[in-house]
């Protein structure tokens, strides 16, 4: 994969000697490629700060979520199902649209615009992590629940000591793929004017006019980005299995 | 109202008319049997007569569907109260051990004295090691349960249910997943447990070990309790023909 990724960068460097790319507008050799590099990384922080706030929010909704359509109960099925076929059939880019400039009209609030993509890409994400769950706890052999009544443990303490440990090994893939998703769906809170990667890139063309060039450290920047969290995923899974 | 009343004093378990439905398949046929203290149960019969179910109506991992089952003189009628009854007096062995397998051998056993108990880790962890001892296995604490070989992984699942301290312990087929040279190994702590008192009812074939142990045995067929009696009379000389072929089959020749 780095092999891959080496050979990628070359590639588009051998290519920057043509007359027809100029790749001097990131060029870090040059003041100039240093101060326009600076202000697209510059973007970075948002990135991971709205995915990772929106992960968290959207595991713990999603779990949530998922708990009533366990349940016998045939009001808490129908709240779970209700709730995934609606939020699940709305794009994500109508929903940071929605959140940003309907919710406050709405809830009489006023609300960032970090924020704003917050909720939008938790709220999306969290009727996958629901499915993702329930596909989960419902894979957990139902002897573990019998084991657990016979040792005196009450729903929660079930949940939280035998059957969620076990769904979570089971389902962190999953959950690996949900993380990688979110940091590229955060690409589109920049519709709204959040300063992260894909809105740097897009102030930098508009004042550089070299959209090839600058679309393509884009696109590297959130490879690498992405290769890493794999990365740490599969290190997590590992530790996990032990 | 005298149903609700055990018909002897030292009944642990009372079991009156009780019946089950699986959709419109009827596993109990209005049951009664009575457990008193100390007393062994082996009930046995071909698969699908209702021995499982009967043993997990009493704790009720099976709701029964009429009749009536005490514990304790708790009426089991789905209330915390009788949830707690449960919960303090009656211990289980399943078949397929039903470990956590994400929790090392020790934390198997801590869990429920330490949640549902309020027992520190540390007398919960000397409880568990005591129970070890008893299984033979506490050199084994510190493992996970798919490091153990079957018989093993069953001797822990005992000295789980040990750990909470039943006054009665059921143990629906404990043996039949096992490796037949681990079967010993198992009954052998299933004896030394009755040998102490223990209040049990077992679901087993194990024809040698329902000898050396049971008080009574019952014979049960088609959701019914066929033949319920004292095990010199059972193994001798049964009144029903259906348990006559049965013990014909499983007995060796």
């Amino acid at each position: 994969m780095n092999r891959l990724l080496l050979a990628l960068c070359f590639v588009l460097l051998l290519t920057g000697c043509s007359g027809d790319w100029g790749w001097y507008v990131v060029d870090p050799t040059t003041p100039k490629g240093r101060i326009n590099l600076k202000f697209l990384l510059g973007g970075l922080y948002y990135t991971i700060a709205l995915s990772v706030t929106a992960i968290v929010i959207s595991i713990i909704v999603g779990l949530l979520v998922a708990l009533p359509a366990l349940s016998s109960n045939r009001w808490l099925n129908g709240f779970n199902r209700v709730y995934v076929e609606l939020v699940r059939a709305i794009p994500i880019l109508v929903m940071i649209l929605w959140v940003y400039y309907g919710m406050p009209q709405l809830l009489n609030v006023t609300i960032t615009v970090f924020w704003a993509g917050v909720i939008a890409l938790a709220l999306s994400d969290s009727a996958f992590e629901a499915e993702i769950f329930r596909a989960g706890i419902q894979s957990i052999d139902k002897g573990q629940y019998e084991a657990s009544h016979t040792i005196a443990l009450g729903y929660f303490d079930t949940m939280r000591f035998i059957i969620l440990p076990q769904a979570i090994r089971r389902i962190l893939p999953a959950l690996g793929n949900q993380l990688v998703y979110m940091l590229k769906m955060s690409s589109l809170v920049s519709v709204i004017g959040m300063q992260e990667l894909t809105r740097k890139a897009n102030e930098l063309v508009v004042t550089e006019y070299r959209p090839l060039e600058i679309y393509t450290i884009l696109l590297l920047e959130y490879l690498v980005l992405i290769l890493i969290v794999s990365a740490g995923v599969r290190w997590l899974e590992r530790r996990l299995a032990q | 109202m005298s149903q609700i009343q055990p018909t002897h004093d030292s009944a642990v378990v009372t079991m009156q008319g009780v019946s089950k439905f699986f959709g419109t398949f009827q596993a109990l046929k209005t049951v009664s049997i009575d457990i008193s203290v100390g007393e062994r149960v082996v009930v046995c019969g071909p698969s699908g007569s209702g021995k499982s179910t009967l043993i997990r109506c009493i704790n009720q991992l099976e709701k029964h569907d009429d009749g009536i089952i005490t514990i304790n003189g708790v009426t089991l009628d789905g209330s915390k109260k009788s949830l707690q009854s449960i919960h303090d007096h009656v211990g289980m062995v399943f078949q397929q051990f039903n470990l956590f397998p994400h929790l090392s051998v020790l934390d198997n056993l801590t869990l429920g004295p330490i949640r549902s108990r309020n027992m520190s880790r540390a007398n919960a962890n000397e409880l568990a090691m005591q129970y070890l001892e008893r299984v033979r296995i506490p050199e084994q604490a510190q493992k996970f349960p798919t490091q153990l070989s079957g018989g093993q992984q069953q001797r822990v699942a005992i000295a789980r249910s040990l750990c909470m301290e039943p006054d009665i312990m059921l143990f629906d087929e404990p043996t039949s997943a096992l490796d037949p040279e681990m079967i010993n190994e198992v009954l052998d702590v299933m004896v030394e447990l009755a040998e102490s008192g223990m209040t049990m009812v077992c679901v087993t074939h194990e024809m040698g070990f329902a000898r050396k142990v049971a008080d009574t045995m019952v014979f049960m067929d088609h959701g019914e309790i066929v033949e319920k009696t004292d095990k010199e009379t059972f193994f001798v000389s049964p009144e029903s023909e259906r348990c006559q072929e049965f013990l014909e089959q499983i007995l060796p020749h």
